[in-house]
């Protein structure tokens, strides 16, 4: 029961946790930048929705629209301001780059916001539903609806729309993009603002279960690469499923052995993927 | 006649190296002209000049009279040049429809999608057998026919090709060959690099030999192709 009760709390959690690497796996399949500093972005859609709840009251789970808006207007400035130089360069160059970045946004909440940890309130946070011998966290179950949702329109906009396709032909062949004469930069600018759009989203639906400070950063954005390499790097469906797992194996580990360990499962079976299929669950081998 | 596309000592090159010294040619409206020359005479370099998508350092660019220095690979498109590259450069993991209809990225192209669809596959209608295939598991002569078809999708004025015959067998080479000349009827204006120089000159109009970045020669294709002495300096035969 004890075994039920977990992995349904983990896949309920995990809908989030797909949605984050859903955007960290777009902006690296697009355009070959792992973006370290996803975590710390997703604590400012966190900290949005706090100043939204406490300054406006408005719910975290309508405020996630918003925080979406604000992150897609920061990924699409840092893509146009810094990433856009540095496409070219050795992958260590991009790397000290995002980590600035990730140092740069987490001080200044530090600055903002201070380092306890906060929270955000919302009166479906403390609603429960119980099914059978197993309770549903109602906080949770919103957010899985609605991180779904959104990783569902995603999938639409890149399979259904001139744009979305224009961003998978660019991700699939940039010199065949240019050629047909696809204004490549602000294809990568719009898909960096939607990868950062989905950790903002992801942000405001986490604020009322998770308590967060500005360090959670670095852990989400560590979850966020174990996800996308579980699920094989640029593979959107990858990192959905790899969401679900990773959730499903911490909440696991935080019930048989205890919270502060729940890593050692999701990292165990980061290990143990990566031992079989080496280019993760949907990743395709280089060529 | 007037030109449609016209070069004037163009200068184009990769790094330290000038692979494209001060070529002149033009292409005027209703014209296939073919550009040969050896490998590295710098017939690649030109076109992807032609298309922005490598800086020119010196040299007029014209399309219809309007100066075109400087433009980006999408302006070149959206005024009427579009360009099917050397190794096709399709999206592999997409569908061949995918692939067309992004081909078309003009208001004005977008906006017919629907019926030049129809018109690319009538003369490529084993692209409509394979639309649901993805590009990258085509054939090489189903996949240059999308890379055609792809190009058509923007309704170009100028189609730009480079090589469409490599790697292809003679029988798939006469069929996309015969496809080029019904593009030209319909009034597409072609500009064709080619290393099957025979076949290059008989599809042409007219056509420029270049040589070590330089216009080396310049004529009608029937000319070229009867010039025994021509023939045997450039075409090895």
């Amino acid at each position: 029961m004890l075994l039920l009760q977990g992995a349904l709390s983990g896949v309920l959690f995990g809908g989030v946790y797909s949605l984050m690497a859903v955007g960290l796996t777009l902006i690296f399949g697009v355009m070959r930048v792992v973006n370290f500093a996803h975590g710390d972005m997703m604590v400012w859609g966190m900290y949005l929705a706090f100043l939204l709840a406490t300054g406006a009251g408005v719910d975290p789970y309508l405020a996630f629209v918003v925080c979406a808006a604000a992150l897609f207007v920061l990924g699409f400035a840092v893509q146009r301001a810094l990433v856009d130089r540095i496409l070219a360069a050795p992958h260590e160059m991009q790397i000290l780059l995002m980590l600035g970045v990730a140092l740069v946004l987490e001080n200044l909440a530090l600055v903002a916001f201070g380092p306890e940890p906060t929270r955000v309130r919302s009166p479906l946070s403390e609603a429960t539903i119980w099914l059978g011998p197993v309770f549903v966290d109602v906080a949770r179950l919103v957010a899985f609806g609605v991180a779904s949702a959104l990783t569902l329109a995603l999938y639409l906009f890149l399979f259904r729309t001139d744009l979305g396709r224009t961003m998978r032909a660019a991700a699939d062949n940039t010199y065949g993009a240019l050629v047909i004469g696809t204004d490549v930069r602000r294809v990568y600018a719009v898909a960096f603002g939607v990868g950062a759009a989905c950790v903002g989203a992801a942000g405001a639906l986490v604020a009322p279960i998770l308590p967060f400070q500005p360090p959670t950063g670095l852990s989400l954005s560590v979850t966020s690469f174990n996800i996308v390499i579980i699920g094989g790097m640029g593979s959107l469906l990858g990192a959905f499923v790899g969401g679900l797992l990773v959730s499903v194996a911490e909440s696991l580990g935080a019930v048989f052995l205890k919270p502060s360990l729940k890593e050692l499962f999701s990292f165990s079976l980061l290990i143990l993927i990566l031992l079989v299929r080496p280019a993760g669950l949907f990743g395709r081998r280089a060529s | 006649m007037s030109a449609l596309l016209r070069l004037e000592g163009i200068e184009a090159g990769y790094g330290d190296m000038t692979a494209v010294r001060g070529v002149s040619l033009e292409v005027r409206a209703g014209e296939i002209v073919a550009l040969i020359g050896s490998n590295g005479a710098g017939k690649t370099t030109t076109l992807r000049a032609i298309s922005g998508l490598i800086p020119l350092r010196g040299g007029r660019l014209e399309l219809d009279g309007r100066r075109l220095e400087g433009a980006t690979p999408a302006a070149i498109v959206a005024g009427g040049v579009a360009h099917v590259p050397e190794g096709r450069q399709l999206f592999p993991s997409m569908t061949v429809e995918e692939n067309l209809w992004l081909g078309a990225r003009t208001a004005e192209s977008r906006r017919r999608r629907a019926e030049t669809w129809e018109r690319v596959v009538a003369l490529f209608p084993r692209l409509a057998e394979r639309r649901r295939q993805l590009a990258g598991t085509l054939s090489g002569g189903e996949q240059q026919m999308a890379a055609i078809g792809r190009a058509l999708m923007a309704r170009p004025r100028l189609l730009m090709l480079d090589e469409p015959s490599l790697g292809l067998a003679p029988v798939v080479v006469s069929a996309i060959f015969e496809n080029l000349a019904r593009i030209n009827e319909d009034g597409v204006t072609i500009l064709l690099v080619e290393q099957n120089v025979p076949r290059a000159l008989r599809l042409s109009h007219r056509a420029y030999v270049l040589e070590n970045g330089t216009i080396a020669l310049a004529g009608e294709s029937g000319r070229l192709l009867a010039d025994e002495a021509i023939r045997r300096a450039y075409f090895g035969g």
